[in-house]
């Protein structure tokens, strides 16, 4: 490491003058080391603290005119209800008369994704993909955690469903969602 | 026998000490530092990975029914502060207005804010003083006001071309906090037509 010049000072004033001989290099290791930590601290601290985030394009609320509004088919829709400790329910079709009963399922990828995209496959097998395709309209009780509607549009983005749209809920539907 | 030649063993770090340092200026000078929360939240996972917009965005952090708002930029907090106060009939001094633009976040009722501004800085983001923003109440609904003034100090100093995407609003949810909170915010935001947000999420592994 560094180098210290132990050099006494004793003997002056002898016959000869000798000129020290000086060590020009400074030991740059450890000034190094320190660097690279904190290139290190600086690199990965940058990096993570940057949060991402999931776009939510919501529909207006105020006179949207009908002509604009989206009418969705009731053969290829599918209702998505979020209750109270991760209880999760789908249907198609209208509530009052579905195509497939109300169902539970669960979150994750054994659970609604291989039901989502079950319905996908079966849709293209008719030539209904992209807007055409499956809808979801999803449901969330006020006792359902904002972990489970960020893990539904989550599945959105990871079966690649086009068209999906957050509703209120109905008083039936929450009926069942007890 | 041949003599073995002496050779150094060191070697001249003077360039990489060098690379390294330039390296760590770079780094030190593009961070930015982590902000002071009021209300540290846990975010719920997801694999979409849209970075958040840095500037012009207003952030509501939500958690255990409380609301708690976070502006970028010192300007536009000061701006927002001052039409905040026309708003409200409370009129910030300049000093009060430089505290308030170096406070990143906060959760507090607008007329108790003097009281915050008059702290020491190092006591302001203190928890127990922002309980959080009153946003049930329909005759004040301050939430709606913070929104409104943050919209309008975007929009006024938006050039004209720039006025399509003034403000943008991210909502950073705690991961366990009920839909029903959530969603009485996203309605406070609509009925002003801001129908546009983005859910501030944490990253989750691939294999999800």
């Amino acid at each position: 490491m560094a180098e210290l010049n132990t050099d006494g000072g004793g003997k002056k004033g002898k016959d000869k003058v000798r000129s020290k001989k000086q060590n020009a290099g400074v030991d740059l290791t450890a000034m190094v080391d320190l660097a690279f930590l904190l290139i290190t601290f600086f690199m990965l601290t940058t990096t993570l603290s940057q949060p991402q985030s999931m776009d939510l394009q919501m529909p207006d609320k105020k006179d949207v005119p009908d002509e604009d509004k989206t009418i969705v088919g009731e053969s290829n829709t599918m209702t998505i209800l979020l209750g109270k400790d991760n209880k999760l329910t789908y249907y198609m079709g209208m509530f009052n008369d579905p195509k497939e009963e109300p169902t539970d399922s669960t979150y994750g990828k054994d659970g609604i994704r291989q039901v989502l995209l079950q319905k996908i496959s079966n849709l293209r097998a008719q030539g209904l993909t992209g807007k055409d395709g499956l809808i979801v309209v999803i449901k969330a009780t006020d006792d359902a955690t904002y972990t489970n509607m960020i893990d539904i549009l989550d599945e959105m983005v990871i079966t690649g469903i086009e068209v999906y749209a957050i509703n209120t809920i109905t008083d039936a539907e929450k009926e069942i969602m007890q | 026998m041949a003599k073995m030649k002496k050779s150094s063993t060191r070697i001249d770090m003077t360039a990489m000490c060098d690379v390294s340092f330039l390296l760590l200026t770079f780094f030190v000078l593009t961070s930015t530092a982590k902000t002071p929360e009021v209300y540290p939240v846990d975010l719920p996972a997801s694999t979409k990975e849209t970075k958040i917009p840095s500037d012009d965005i207003l952030t509501i952090t939500v958690g255990q029914e409380n609301v708690f708002i976070g502006l970028a930029g010192r300007e536009d907090r000061i701006d927002a502060l001052v039409r905040m106060g026309k708003e409200y009939n409370i009129e910030f001094t300049e000093e009060e207005q430089v505290a308030f633009s170096g406070m990143e976040n906060f959760g507090v009722d607008i007329r108790e804010m003097k009281s915050i501004l008059a702290l020491p800085p190092g006591e302001r983001m203190k928890k127990e003083l922002h309980p959080g923003i009153p946003y049930r109440d329909s005759l004040n609904n301050q939430l709606s006001t913070w929104v409104k003034v943050a919209r309008e100090s975007s929009y006024i100093r938006k050039s004209t071309d720039e006025r399509k995407n003034f403000l943008k609003v991210a909502i950073k949810g705690d991961a366990n906090e009920r839909f029903g909170t959530v969603k009485e915010v996203m309605d406070i935001l609509q009925e002003q037509r801001q129908n546009r947000f983005y859910l501030v999420t944490g990253l989750r592994s691939d294999d999800f």
